[in-house]
């Protein structure tokens, strides 16, 4: 939208603002000529947008190769680009201290670190960089941090990550849990390594909400109108609404998706919407504005552990299960500072700073040993903290039991053309 | 003697002068190349994308798919509707707003003309988005406002302004009010008193004088702030974001351009999209000047 | 009926209507509602200020975040202004672009307002329509047309592909600001001097620019205007770096740092001076 601002004492300014000066013949013979510079148009862009082959992986000598990472230093600074809410905080202390983890990492190394929590979404994360991966640009991250799926799974067969070093994990290579290692959406872990691992599930506001959510149908609810919530992602909703159905979404086909579709459909129509949310979500049931959503485990568990106000939220999994999915630490292409981007993400899985994290984030922790240092810290603590503590080690969703696991399940991984029939099923349900 | 006439300069329109020096091509070049390369070529550039075909992941190539366009409009049909509902919406609500605003200033503004319009513009110093976020401040659940209203009980505790197309077409309307009472004003500026003071003369009332000598000569102005208002209004995309956020019946075409660029990555069909909103802008503004009479637009 | 009378026909005029004496309260209807439509244009703004002095708790994001109630007076956010390098930094951009394309758009659009305003030229139609369509094109069509562009092209996002964006959209507002001034300067005063034995160079910077200098500082500062406030072509466009609208658009997301309000009420209070001062100066030119 324009926005002018006007001299207000210059009246002629305004006379010629308000004035047309074309005629309708000077139009239709300037659209004329508009149509013969279409054929302009083929040599301009004749490439088309976004021609990438596959990638196989670094060429030799190339970046991502051994040769590549030999030559590699360290520089002086990392730009971390995260989802919000996802590192501990001290908020007692200002500036780079109020990130204890983080901060003992500068303070060993003497790498700064700019950490950012500017990811809300992968699909607007992604299509943000996507242009300067793309024109082989750096985009000015080194680590940034993207859930298993679509978008993830497009930036590897596009090769727009730096392949990591192997030699330069040796944490990550003692530490890492095994349903962490090497898991299906990257084998090897060529490309990523595991930062929290988390469940969609609902949350409400005990406040406003007198029953216990289980389920989808009952955010269908009339007497909740206004006040409830959904994620616009490319995954969540859809996989979640199919374990409503008791679909398993792993191997969900097309019809599935269509039945899941269709109820989704019935948010639009009944009224009951608020909105379709991504990491917004939080704010606005912190807000008040949501009394009901789908939700992410941590950010429920850690709102209503560390910040009174928000004492009264719940977050339950289906009666059904709930989806469980990864967050993974990754290089973009052309990234300034590969070695210390590496040196940074292998900092967090020795288990006393994995466990700060998870105290702290209330996620699934990648690394066993700091789950155990959490636990052993929960029976020393003492008062309110034990309390806080007990409630972590004690919650399913950190600790996941194994009648909850037999009711995890992943997104459905989709390829070729499914991305694209799922794509065109859900995205119009999300902007109507 | 002859006396040698003086041309009398005042009268010599420039127009006339058989000039025919390179001048004016040398003075608009600069800007014309500017506008040519950023501004004529990347929307040459967006009708060769909305002519392609493929994904982000497997790349697009150019296969000349005019069905793209027929596409985009028949999966995205509603929201130009709606988009053109709102921008009718929110160009009446303004003229109803702004004209008896615009009317008072030029005819009773005084000495104070200029300081009224330094009033109005007053919001302009402050970024169009951080206004709309203000409004979604004043208008949140429990804000200012509603948790007021609440608290008293004159509302139902469940109450939200936020999320509904008027929330929306409230917060369009706010922003563009001040685009709506400028032509309106310099129009009625113009209005010759004395020519209101003839029809008093001849024994109209005040509400007479206004319909019948007023309103009309004010028309140029109402015809510039319609399109000054709708053009704006119609592809606005903020505020259905802010204050919408998305809930179901409150998203525009602008939404829709933009999730298909930053989110979906399916650029041919924003493409052909924004190619199908700038066409129904432009006709629009063409048939408009053709129904009113294209002097009234381009009066001089 | 005789065409011509020779004598004064009495016509017969209706009795005039007494007027009413015009009720009281009629008068103060209109100027009331004025009075209301200022207060409701600028009620945004008083929120605004307001709330900059809101006292806040930390919030879940990197910083703390305005509630939507009010909790309490505090001037501590105007202490730690810069607390937030992102934000400053993006402040800094927007007044640098704000800046540098305000000038670069000025110096072409004062040309191409000058040739518009006294030359016939072949293809001034053209150029007419081509600014209209400048002007008149929503903003989402021009931001999604500029990012086809530099994708396809392969030219880095950042500030170099801003500052070619916001230069453009202002040219065409400049260029109509200083024809609609140039259009109405009286020639005669160029003509004089050229007359009094100056060339047409020395005319046009002696006499012509400085009468035009009006207009053309009204489109240097509609540019810088635009510039700052844009946000749609600047959300397609920039690449990293991010201008002030989009950070706070993306700050909504988790919630908007005090710190904004701060510098909002900051560059509203610094801009309605400078509006006050251009208005004492250019009264007493006028």
């Amino acid at each position: 939208m324009s926005d002018k601002r006007v001299p207000f004492g210059d009246p002629a300014w305004i006379r010629g603002m308000t004035r047309r000066r074309i005629s309708r013949r000077e139009l239709f013979r300037y659209a004329g000529a508009g149509a013969g510079a279409l054929g302009l148009s083929s040599m301009l862009a004749a490439g088309g947008v976004g021609c990438e082959e596959q990638a196989t992986g670094p060429t030799p000598g190339g970046e991502g190769s051994a040769d590549w990472w030999a030559q590699q230093q360290a520089g002086d600074h990392i730009n971390f680009t995260n989802w919000p809410a996802y590192i501990d905080r001290d908020f007692s202390i200002d500036g780079p201290g109020s990130r204890p983890s983080l901060n003992e990492f500068i303070q060993e190394t003497g790498i700064d670190v700019t950490y950012r929590a500017d990811i809300n979404s992968n699909e607007e994360f992604y299509a943000a960089i996507r242009p300067a991966l793309e024109a082989g640009q750096d985009t000015g991250h080194d680590i940034i941090v993207i859930t298993n799926g679509q978008e993830l799974t497009e930036m590897i067969q596009l090769g727009y990550l730096i392949e990591l070093d192997p030699t330069r994990r040796p944490n990550f290579d003692a530490n890492v849990g095994p349903a962490f290692k090497d898991p299906v959406y990257d084998p090897g872990n060529k490309y990523t390594m595991a930062w929290q691992s988390g469940m969609t599930g609902i949350a409400y506001n005990t406040k406003f909400v007198d029953e216990e959510i289980t389920t989808l149908e009952q955010m269908l609810n009339p007497k909740y109108a206004g006040h409830v919530g959904m994620f616009n992602n490319t995954a969540d909703a859809q996989n979640l609404t199919m374990m409503e159905l008791g679909i398993n979404p792993e191997t969900s086909t097309p019809d599935d998706w269509q039945q899941a579709a269709d109820f989704l459909q019935r948010f639009n129509d009944s009224g009951v919407l608020r909105g379709w949310f991504d990491q917004a979500y939080l704010t606005a049931i912190e807000n008040e504005d949501l009394w009901i959503t789908m939700a992410w485990s941590g950010d429920i568990i850690n709102d209503k552990l560390y910040f009174p106000e928000y004492a009264t939220f719940e977050f339950t999994a289906l009666d059904t299960g709930a989806i469980v999915w990864v967050d993974n630490c990754c290089i973009p292409n052309e990234a300034a500072n590969p070695v210390g981007a590496m040196m940074l993400m292998d900092w967090y899985y020795d288990p006393v700073y994995a466990a700060m994290l998870t105290r702290w984030n209330a996620y699934v922790s990648p690394v066993p040993a700091g789950g155990e240092l959490v636990q052993a810290a929960a029976e020393a603590a003492k008062g309110a903290e034990k309390e806080q503590l007990e409630t972590i080690a004690t919650s399913p969703f950190v600790f996941p039991t194994p009648e909850l696991e037999e009711k995890l399940y992943n997104y459905r991984v989709l390829e070729g053309d499914e991305i694209e029939q799922w794509n065109d099923l859900f995205n119009p349900i999300f902007i109507s | 003697m002859e006396r040698p006439v003086q041309p009398d300069l005042h009268l010599v329109a420039p127009e006339r002068r058989p000039r025919r020096s390179t001048a004016p091509y040398v003075l608009a070049a600069p800007a014309l190349i500017w506008l040519l390369v950023l501004f004529v070529i990347p929307m040459i550039a967006m009708a060769s994308l909305s002519l392609q075909e493929g994904t982000s992941l497997e790349g697009f190539r150019q296969t000349f798919r005019f069905a793209n366009f027929t596409d985009a409009i028949a999966d995205n049909g509603a929201f130009l509707v709606r988009s053109l509902r709102n921008g009718v919406i929110v160009t009446v609500a303004a003229l109803l707003i702004a004209y008896p605003v615009a009317y008072w200033i030029a005819f009773y503004g005084g000495r104070f003309k200029s300081v009224f319009l330094f009033l109005l513009l007053l919001p302009f110093f402050i970024s169009f988005v951080i206004r709309t976020v203000a409004w979604s401040f004043i208008l949140s659940d429990d804000g200012i406002v509603l948790g007021t209203l609440k608290s008293i009980g004159l509302l139902p505790e469940s109450y939200h302004v936020l999320g509904t197309t008027f929330a929306v077409v409230a917060g369009i309307t706010y922003n563009l009010v001040p685009f709506t009472i400028l032509p309106l004003y310099v129009s009625l500026e113009q209005v010759d008193r004395s020519l209101v003071e003839a029809a008093k003369d001849l024994y109209s009332n005040r509400a007479q004088a206004f319909l019948k000598v007023v309103f009309p000569l004010s028309l140029p102005g109402v015809f510039a702030a319609v399109l000054l208002t709708s053009i704006p209004a119609i592809g606005d995309y903020v505020n259905a974001a802010v204050l919408g956020n998305f809930a179901p019946g409150t998203s525009m075409i602008g939404n829709v351009i933009q999730a298909e660029f930053l989110r979906n990555r399916d650029y041919p069909e924003g493409a052909a999209l924004a190619f199908v909103l700038m066409a129904v802008m432009v006709v629009g503004a063409v048939i408009y000047a053709r129904v009113l009479g294209t002097e009234r637009i381009t009066e001089g | 009926m005789s065409a011509v009378s020779t004598q004064p026909r009495r016509v017969q005029l209706p009795e005039p209507v007494a007027r009413r004496p015009r009720k009281r309260w009629t008068r103060f209807v209109l100027p009331t509602y004025v009075m209301a439509f200022i207060v409701y244009l600028s009620f945004p703004i008083f929120i605004i200020i307001l709330f900059s002095f809101n006292q806040t708790r930390g919030g879940f994001g990197t910083s703390p975040r305005v509630k939507t109630t009010w909790l309490g007076f505090t001037t501590e956010w105007y202490g730690r202004l810069f607390e937030l390098p992102d934000l400053t930094a993006s402040l800094r951009h927007s007044l640098t672009i704000g800046l540098l394309s305000a000038l670069a758009a000025t110096a072409l659009g004062t040309l191409l307002g000058l040739a518009l305003a006294r030359y016939r030229f072949r293809g001034r139609g053209g150029t007419d329509f081509l600014i209209f369509l400048s002007i008149a094109s929503p903003e989402i069509v021009l931001g999604a047309a500029l990012a086809s562009f530099f994708v396809a092209l392969g030219v880095t996002r950042g500030l170099s592909t801003l500052f070619l964006s916001h230069t453009m959209f202002s040219i065409a507002f400049v260029a109509v600001t200083v024809r609609a001034r140039a259009a109405g300067l009286d020639r005669s005063l160029e003509a004089a001097a050229m007359d009094l034995g100056a060339r047409p160079v020395t005319a046009f910077f002696k006499v012509t620019l400085p009468l035009l200098f009006p207009g053309i500082l009204a489109g240097f500062l509609l540019a810088f205007a635009l510039s700052m406030d844009d946000f749609v072509i600047s959300q397609f466009t920039q690449g990293p770096a991010t201008m002030f609208p989009t950070w706070v658009f993306g700050s909504t997301r988790v919630g908007i740092p005090p710190h904004v309000f701060v510098f909002a009420t900051i560059i509203f209070l610094t801009g309605a001076a400078l509006a006050m001062v251009l208005a004492l100066t250019q009264r007493r030119r006028t």
